[in-house]
């Protein structure tokens, strides 16, 4: 192998660099087009992605910046495997001078002289002692409960409008903030100890030709940095050179991306290896995209293009290299770490939003009682206006200068009534429940408390639980309508087992009779030490036992290839892991994909072991010592049985020809082609001569397999002699080192090589469903959500997944479009259409009242093709009217761009709220379309995660999830926010009242403080703990009947109908609480204060009575908050009324002492309380909802019979003893 | 199925120190609960509790209002001469105002009978009223110059005054002398006021200074020999009405009068309620343990008793002629779908 070569290898390995998802899909391994992120800036010919990517979502064709509400969320970049067609478009798009930075390799003081780069120095606290209280208040009255806080309170603070005393009005506010600023400040805090640390590590730095130690935060943009294994990365840099000899360096980016696997970097030729390094870099502005660079570097008078292979960023590791060294190009703030460094995804919930509905109604109503006083204060002035003057209560004139009469406070009319108008707003104010909010909060965060700390979503396997990410949404769990789900590694496992080879036309099933057939082991021996692979593949016995026997045959032959090929075409790393035995070392094979790993594991188990894996050349251990010496090729001395092949080539996996290459050097010279790829590409190239039987032999294997749901992939091989390797090797190098355009021509030159091929045979990997998933999707489907799953897979394995999984049943109607034109999908649609409506009505009634589909339901079947042509045209609506009427939607090989055109499809549709659930960066769009998005924290990155909202480890979570906890939380917070409206809007009325008979001056008959504790500790506390605990149904029930789930669905615990009786009532309410002891204190001797108190009572009382009542389970909690608020409330007003200085003193006891006030208080309360019990009463009784009834079973009895019989239909939440 | 939660509860789970959230009945949500729901039964039983409770209460306060017996005479008219027809003028004349009043007793009144005045559409509620005052100067001898928030009448001449604000500038000043058969029947104004503010609120070292020295005169004037804390009718004054038809206390009489007696009241026309046309008015009433005479109590609960009963009716008939199995999964939405297919 000579040294060109390598490089040639290396450099066309340069224009792909790692993928940020492994999305099995992505890999070499699973040919779909769709499926792989696409890059769209490839311009495809045939059904292009980029023809779809400007679906709804306005995407911007390199990120998907989240259109979606999403100022604070991260862009994220679908390109991944497509880094090749990134290269077509860098390379075609130059830097443009003022969009580039100038980076003078190992010359930082010519880099920065115009210091206008960012040193390595990192803040992640937002706070120094001098910044922290003006900063920490600026962000916190970035919240607009909190400037009405401040408005109210600055307008009470003048001494006209004067309402309050000043510092009752401030010390809400003053409560909240400081709260705030504390918790804030401990957070802070604790960034500048974790800033500090970072800051002050150290990096060994070029200075003057030496490597010197230097802290991070010393480091610039321009200095060279050598970094050891298992370093982490100070800032990111383009690498120079590694201690490879090829230039690689692995990195893992977990930190970054939550990957676990190694990714591969790459020094440039032309500077790796060298003693003194030069140059100058130019590359692109600092950006957070983390999957893309783009950037040239000029050595020695030739210019290199540099892309995202050649820069490690910081917070990766170097691993499995010894050291490498790089260029600073981005420090600090700047790297892309820190710029992508933000919080989670913050949405607001439809709830919340139909709430800010009825706010707006309430500050109507309080502009109208303001408006009501203002008036009455006018008329009420405009008639004693010549009594004014010396009015007792009022006196206008002052006489109090000598000699001078002036007026004493009085602005003249217009004035008066303009402060009588704000000075209501002050006493009003707590019309609007801006409480509520911090409530909410509250609410939610416990809400989150018991959702993470469900055992029912824990994951065993992963160990991971149940995440809120985004704290705001809760109740939107509660009315999901439509779930869209990814199919691999979210309905199932994405833990890819071998499971099925056809070679050379004959099937090797693993069959059942193998069932409890060995799990194979292979070990193989090494300086001593045994090397075993990690995992262990269920074998074969009959074809391990050929493959054992070695060449003898032509069968022989061709199963050694077959393995062969699976054990080399691909991009897997060995990696030797210890353990505990000295001796004996694991193989872990760390790849992108599941697929080849498990392809890898496979080949291990049949005795062809991959050993090492570098950028020239592969190691094979083929069948340990059993095989010694028997190979054709084994001209070279190789130790033990390790096969040493060059690797002369690669051809990595794109989306168009579906199908990856190896060209493999042989230890005896000979080169050969492996190839893998989907079917249908493969078919495509194979030797037209070749024998035709086993061809569709091996056809009928796969539609066998994949109608499993096997996902199957074809292997391909083909000699290439001495004239066919020079044309190629002649054109691969030309297109490696082309500047422009460099993917498509690799793309043509893969096509020399890729055709005439011989078939191997064909590989099958089950994808095992998750645990609970049928089961998981006919409760969801009772609870009225309709699913659909969204996937890249083939159409046959997709169905058959569907079928597996329940979602399709043998009952359905199946409609299947798949149309390659726009006039075909319009016809087709329509004909579906037409079908659908012939199918509903002959099936007869239309099933409104019931909701459900029961009579022939209806499945669409649409592939990505045809969705090309239908998104973002006007056949959409006809698209969005067939899926409507069907129940269940299959969407199969299509582009993570059309799951979120698909989402944005309903979402804009219907009022229904939307759940997206996925695991892989192609979910991603998905997720962030949707309104409520749920990652999978699985085997694969957690971008999805890190996109989501929630995130948990198994699909079947999302019944537990939906079913109970969105069905509680949307119970509960809709009660919530109507009993907080409730609660303070009785206040205010009785506020409303008295001024009436204060001649509309706004005196408060209810104490200033009580005002101000009414939403601190009398009623606030009941609230907030039976928002968080109270449960109307049972978990049983609520999993028993999935139906239960459709309340939320009708928006039944919040809308306007129950908002307008809650305001009926709260007007009622009020009016027994004001007047019953107006009249009967009428014409008596009743101070302010006494009569005060007792509306404080009763309002106090009353609104925790009115709680109690609606109180569905009383905990001990539940008891000490309701009441211990009304205690806390009598030892509150005692304590006012105790203060000489106030002038209400001791007015509480002596009203106590009478009988006439405590008969007041029980005739208010249950005045007060009578219609709405009446109503209650009548409504649960004789028109009971099935919330009502399900209660009442619970309460009578049924539940013993849930308890113990059939509890659980669903066995869902639990994990296999293990 | 049902091991999963056992499962969770087993020791050797949490030593095997995962993540798994340790099991409670608390973080499951699964804590004991009382879950009370509206049985016709137990509705039915409320109202008659209600019922049972709420009328003989009515009852007995009807009773109680109807014992007390009420004499109220409003004066502010007839107390002018006829001669005045600047009632204002006459008012603010400086001078003795005198008027007789007779009162017939037409019920037998016990002991002690209260006196009140009763003035009508007089907003002691007013904001602008109520604020003008400083309980501190009223308390603490040394705090004689706080006169914050007395505006306008914090001081006059120069110096503060003491009872500051607009309260106790305007206080009551008109003067009751009753006499039966031409006895004097002695009016106690000992103990009218709150006993916790005599001994509280107003200071017994403080003394009026510089009190009724304005340029115009509010109402009644300050023996200023004696302490705050012994001048009750500035105290029961200051104590502010919460509506604008209030009754004060003026003194009680501590003899029973008998029915047929006939009260003559020597008054002294002195406050000037004529510039607003508020209305004045004497009151002598007996008091019963729920107070004064107020019906308003007994009707209420009568009302509220009697709706309950009602109702407690109306929802047994219904219960009997219509009634529903509790939790009866037949009724479910679902399970009762329109149609036979």
């Amino acid at each position: 192998m000579t040294p060109t070569t390598n490089n040639n290898y290396q450099q066309q390995q340069h224009q792909h660099p790692e993928l940020p998802k492994s999305k099995s899909g992505s890999s070499n391994v699973n040919f779909n087009p769709f499926e792989i992120t696409l890059n769209s800036s490839s311009r495809r010919s045939s059904m292009s992605i980029h023809e779809s990517s400007g679906s709804r979502s306005n995407n911007s064709v390199h990120e998907v910046s989240l259109s979606r509400s999403g100022s604070k969320a991260v862009p994220v970049r679908y390109g991944s495997k497509g880094a090749d067609s990134e290269g077509l478009s860098t390379s075609q798009r130059e830097l443009r001078d003022e969009d580039a930075r100038l980076v003078y390799i190992n010359d930082p003081e010519k880099t920065n002289e115009k210091f206008e780069f960012a040193g390595n120095s990192v803040r992640t606290s937002k706070y120094s002692l001098l910044t922290f209280i003006p900063r920490n208040l600026f962000e916190q009255f970035h919240r607009v409960a909190y400037v009405y806080f401040l408005i109210i309170a600055i307008l009470n603070q003048l001494p006209q409008l004067a309402v309050f005393g000043r510092g009752v009005s401030i010390l809400p506010l003053a409560f909240v903030l400081f709260v705030t600023a504390v918790k804030d400040a401990y957070e802070d805090w604790r960034r500048h100890k974790s800033d500090r640390v970072e800051n002050n590590r150290l990096a060994s730095v070029m200075v003057d030709g030496k490597f010197e130690e230097k802290k991070w935060r010393d480091v610039r943009v321009g200095e060279v940095i050598r970094i050891k294994a298992n370093e982490p990365i100070p800032c990111d840099i383009v690498l120079l050179s590694t201690s490879d000899p090829t230039g690689v360096a692995y990195v893992q980016t977990i930190n970054l991306d939550g990957e676990s696997n190694l990714k591969t970097r790459y020094a440039k030729q032309e500077t790796h290896g060298k003693e003194g390094f030069g140059g100058v870099i130019k590359c692109e502005k600092p950006n957070r995209n983390i999957y893309g660079f783009l950037a040239n570097m000029e050595v020695d008078g030739k210019k290199l293009s540099l892309g995202s292979s050649n820069i490690v960023l910081r917070g990766c590791e170097l691993k499995n290299t010894s050291w490498a060294i790089g260029v600073a190009v981005y420090c600090g703030r700047e790297t892309k770490a820190m710029l992508n460094s933000s919080g989670a995804p913050s949405k607001r919930s439809r709830l919340e939003t139909r709430m800010n509905f009825e706010i707006i109604w309430l500050s109507f109503f309080l502009v109208a009682l303001c408006t009501v006083t203002s008036v009455c204060a006018a008329v009420w002035l405009k008639r004693h206006k010549d009594e004014l003057n010396l009015l007792p209560y009022y006196r206008k004139l002052d006489f109090s200068e000598e000699g001078e009469v002036e007026n004493y406070e009085y602005y003249g009319w217009g004035l008066e009534i303009f402060f009588t108008f704000l000075m209501s707003v002050i006493v009003f104010q707590v019309m609007i429940p801006i409480s509520l909010y911090i409530s909410m909060e509250l609410v939610r965060v416990g809400q989150a408390y018991f959702m993470i700390r469900d055992n029912r979503m824990y994951d065993e396997e992963t160990k991971s639980r149940f995440q809120c990410r985004a704290l705001n949404i809760n109740e939107d769990l509660g009315q999901i309508k439509y779930v869209f789900s990814d199919k691999t590694g979210t309905l199932t496992q994405n833990k890819m087992e071998f499971q099925c080879a056809s070679i050379w036309g004959v099937d090797y099933s693993y069959t059942k009779d193998s069932m409890e057939g060995e799990q194979f082991e292979h070990s193989v021996a090494v300086d001593g030490k045994v090397l075993r692979p990690k995992m262990k593949v269920k074998v074969n016995p009959e074809l391990l036992q050929i493959t054992r026997s070695g060449l003898q045959n032509m069968e022989g032959k061709r199963i050694h290839d077959f393995f062969l090929a699976l054990a080399t075409c691909n991009t897997i790393v060995p990696l030797l892991v210890d353990t505990p035995d000295p001796n004996v070392k694991l193989i872990d094979y760390q790849g992108e994909s599941p697929d080849e790993q498990a392809l890898t594991y496979a080949a291990a188990a049949y005795g062809f072991m991959l050993i090492e894996r570098t950028s020239g050349h592969i190691i094979i251990d083929i069948h340990g010592e059993t095989q010694n010496g028997y190979y054709p090729f084994l001209n070279e001395p190789s130790r033990y049985d390790h096969y040493r092949f060059n690797v002369l080539g690669l051809h990595e996996f794109d989306s168009d020809r579906k199908r990856m290459s190896v060209i493999l050097g042989y230890p005896d010279n000979s080169v050969k082609v492996f190839v893998k790829g989907a079917d249908t590409s493969m078919l495509n190239v194979i030797d037209k001569s070749f024998n035709m039987d086993l061809v569709r032999a091996t056809e009928a294997h796969l539609h066998s397999y994949s109608s499993m749901g096997l996902r199957t992939l074809v292997i391909g091989m083909r000699d290439l002699n001495a004239s066919e390797f020079e044309k190629w090797h002649s054109a691969f190098e030309a297109a490696s080192t082309a500047v422009l355009g460099r993917a498509a021509m690799l793309r043509r030159v893969s096509s020399i090589v890729e055709n005439s091929l011989s078939i191997l045979g064909a590989s099958a990997i089950e994808d095992k469903l998750q645990q609970g998933v049928p089961e998981s999707i006919e409760s969801l489907r009772i609870a009225g959500i309709k699913v659909w799953v969204l996937t890249g897979d083939k159409q046959e394995t997709a169905i058959s997944i569907g079928y597996s999984s329940k979602l399709l049943t043998s009952k359905m109607t199946q409609i299947i479009i798949n149309s390659k034109t726009r006039e075909s999908c319009r016809k087709s649609l329509e004909d579906a259409l037409i079908m659908s409506k012939k199918l509903l009505s002959s099936s007869g009634v239309a099933n409104d009242a019931g909701g459900s589909s029961e009579a022939t339901p209806l499945a669409l079947i649409i592939d990505g093709t045809s969705l090309v042509h239908i998104l973002d045209s006007e056949l959409e609506e006809q698209l969005f009217q067939l899926a409507s009427t069907c129940s269940v939607v299959l969407c199969c090989r299509v582009a993570p761009l059309q799951k979120a055109g698909i989402v944005a499809l309903v979402k804009n549709r219907t009022s229904d709220m939307t759940l997206a659930i996925g695991d892989g960066a192609n979910d991603v769009s998905m997720i962030q379309m949707a309104d409520v998005g749920v990652g999978i924290s699985g085997q694969e990155g957690r971008q999805a995660v890190m996109a989501s909202d929630f995130a948990m480890g198994q699909f079947g979570f999302l019944v537990p999830l939906l079913l109970i906890h969105g069905h509680w939380n949307y119970q509960r917070l809709g009660y919530m926010i109507l009993y907080n409206f409730y609660r303070n809007a009785v206040l205010v009325l009785v506020l409303f009242w008295y001024v009436l008979f204060t001649a509309f001056t706004l005196t408060t008959a209810i104490n200033e403080w009580s005002t101000t504790l009414y939403s601190i500790i009398y009623s606030s506390l009941p609230t907030i703990i039976v928002g968080i605990l109270d449960k109307d149904l049972g978990k049983r029930t609520l999993l028993k009947y999935p139906q239960l789930y459709g309340a939320g669905q009708r928006h039944e615990a919040y809308n306007k109908k129950l908002f307008v009786l809650t305001m009926l009532d709260t007007l009622w309410q009020s009016l027994v609480i004001f007047w019953a002891p107006l009249f009967a204190y009428w014409s008596s001797t009743v101070d302010v204060a006494s009569i005060g108190d007792l509306w404080t009572f009763g309002v106090v009382v009353l609104v925790n009575l009115h709680l109690a009542m609606d109180v569905i389970r009383w905990y001990w909690v539940t008891h000490v908050v309701i009441w211990g608020s009304i205690v806390a409330t009598f030892i509150s007003v005692m304590i006012i009324d105790a203060i000489p200085n106030l002038p209400g003193y001791w007015a509480f006891f002596h009203a106590a002492g009478t009988g006439l006030f405590w008969l007041l208080l029980l005739g208010i309360v249950i005045a007060a309380l009578l219609p709405r019990l009446v109503v209650k009463f009548v409504y649960q009784y004789y028109f009971p909802n099935d919330i009502q009834i399900c209660r009442e079973a619970e309460k009578i009895g049924y539940e013993r019979v849930v308890e113990s019989g059939q509890i659980e239909m669903l066995p869902i939440s639990d994990n296999p003893p293990r | 199925m049902a091991t999963s939660n056992a499962g969770s509860n087993d020791p050797s789970t949490t030593r095997r120190q995962s993540k798994r959230p340790k099991y409670s009945k608390f973080t499951q949500q699964e804590l004991p609960a009382c879950k009370p729901i509206l049985t016709p039964r137990a509705v039915i039983s409320a109202f008659l509790i209600v019922t049972v409770v709420f009328i003989p209460i009515g009852v007995a306060s009807l009773l109680a209002s109807h014992d007390v017996v009420e004499i109220i005479d409003r004066y502010d008219a007839q107390c002018i001469p006829t001669n005045v027809t600047d009632k204002v003028a006459y008012i603010q004349t400086p001078g003795e105002k005198p008027c007789t009043r007779e009162l017939h007793v037409e019920k037998r009144m016990k002991s002690p009978i209260y006196v009140y005045y009763q003035l009508d559409n007089f907003y002691q509620n007013h904001r602008r009223y109520v604020k003008s005052r400083n309980d501190e100067q009223l308390r603490d001898s040394g705090k004689a110059n706080s006169v914050s928030g007395c505006e306008p009448e914090d001081d006059a001449n120069g110096m503060p005054i003491v009872p500051c604000g607009l309260i106790a500038w305007s206080l009551f000043n008109d003067t009751y002398v009753f006499s039966r058969n031409s006895d004097n029947l002695t009016v106690n104004k000992k103990g009218i006021s709150w006993k916790s503010d005599r001994e509280h609120k107003f200071g017994s070292d403080v003394f009026p200074k510089n009190f009724q020295n304005g340029s115009i005169i509010g109402g009644g004037r300050l023996d200023a020999n004696l302490s705050l804390s012994e001048q009750e009718d500035l105290i029961v004054w200051m104590r502010t009405a919460a509506l604008p038809t209030f009754r004060k206390l003026y003194g009680k009489i501590e003899v029973d009068l008998e029915k047929g007696d006939v009260i003559k009241v020597n008054l002294q026309n002195n406050y000037n309620t004529y510039s607003f046309s508020g209305k004045k008015k004497l009151v002598l009433s007996t008091t019963s343990w729920l107070g004064g005479k107020n019906d308003f109590l007994g009707i209420g609960y009568l009302t509220v008793g009697g709706l309950s009963i009602f109702l407690a009716m109306v929802f047994t008939i219904i219960y009997l002629i219509k009634p529903r199995q509790l939790g009866d999964p037949s009724y479910l939405s679902w399970n009762r779908n329109p149609g036979g297919h």
